[in-house]
């Protein structure tokens, strides 16, 4: 029960943080990545006051031996820097750049009814499902032997 | 300090400590892309904390639009252009997300806090993208 009210509780505060901080503003988010016109720096802060509240934190909730209502901490065994990480984030950076919603403002603004949400939200889980199938299928390729062989 | 840079300010360290929380409590990362992102192939026993996440998101939609309406683009009807051009883009982020393993808050947010070199390089890149993008569709097209 209680860890059904974190849970809910983070969705909540990070929807207000994103509201407050103007990133459910598709305008103020084209306006901060505008920075030949009129460049409006100010949603910087929102990142900025992010890192700086959660980077001291997770240092201090890491000292625990597990979460509250979980086995272990994540761990992050990817370290390299591969050409997908690369190639996706710059696809999204243009998506981002064209309609100035990103994952976590769009879904905030679906209850708005802002009309924009409700085009972007069901083309971005179709996006979603896509990469993933085809991450799925090259990972399906990859641990077939007949296929690493011809590969 | 002066007011326009309060609410940025507040709001950011808003999500800060929701995704402290989040980890705090279950030991996750709170990326937005991943969170939602793996819904869409659940898996047993991964799922209920994602659903509850994801209806605390659409309720503080809700209590946004009731005291902070501000905080919303005001409503306009959409024509056929602006409808192709939000779905367009919305499968860019959609599909740029899962394939590059984050977005502005898993990668911008938590991964930075974290000092990972992956999320710092994926956040330059699509900011500069972004950016780039931007500058084309205002000032160039």
């Amino acid at each position: 029960m209680r860890s059904s009210l974190c849970a809910l509780l983070s969705g909540l505060l990070f929807a207000i943080g994103l509201g407050l901080g103007g990133m459910t503003d598709p305008a103020k988010v084209l306006a901060f990545l505008d920075v030949a016109g009129d460049w409006d720096f100010r949603l910087a802060l929102v990142m900025g006051g992010a890192i700086a509240v959660h980077a001291p934190l997770r240092r201090l909730i890491l000292r625990r031996e597990q979460p509250l209502f979980a086995a272990t901490f994540p761990s992050f065994p990817r370290q390299r820097v591969e050409a997908g990480l690369v190639g996706g984030a710059a696809l999204f950076g243009v998506g981002w750049g064209l309609a100035g919603y990103c994952p976590g403002p769009a879904l905030t603004s679906l209850t708005s009814g802002a009309a924009a949400a409700w085009v972007f939200v069901p083309a971005m889980l179709a996006g979603m499902a896509v990469a993933r199938r085809v991450s799925a299928s090259r990972r399906v390729k990859a641990e077939d032997p007949s296929e690493a062989v011809r590969a | 300090m002066s007011s326009p840079f309060v609410l940025p300010l507040l709001g950011g360290a808003l999500i800060g400590l929701s995704a402290s929380l989040l980890l705090l409590a279950h030991g996750r990362v709170a990326g937005i892309s991943g969170v939602v992102g793996a819904l869409l192939g659940p898996v047993r026993g991964d799922v209920a904390w994602r659903i509850l996440f994801l209806g605390g998101l659409l309720t503080g939609g809700l209590l946004l639009a009731w005291l902070h309406p501000g905080g919303f683009p005001a409503p306009v009807a959409l024509d056929v252009g602006r409808a192709s051009l939000l779905g367009g883009a919305g499968l860019l982020v959609g599909f740029g997300s899962q394939l590059g393993s984050g977005c502005t808050s898993g990668h911008g947010v938590c991964g930075i806090s974290r000092g990972s070199v992956r999320s710092i390089v994926a956040t330059l890149t699509f900011m500069a993208t972004g950016v780039l993008t931007v500058f084309l569709v205002r000032h160039v097209l």
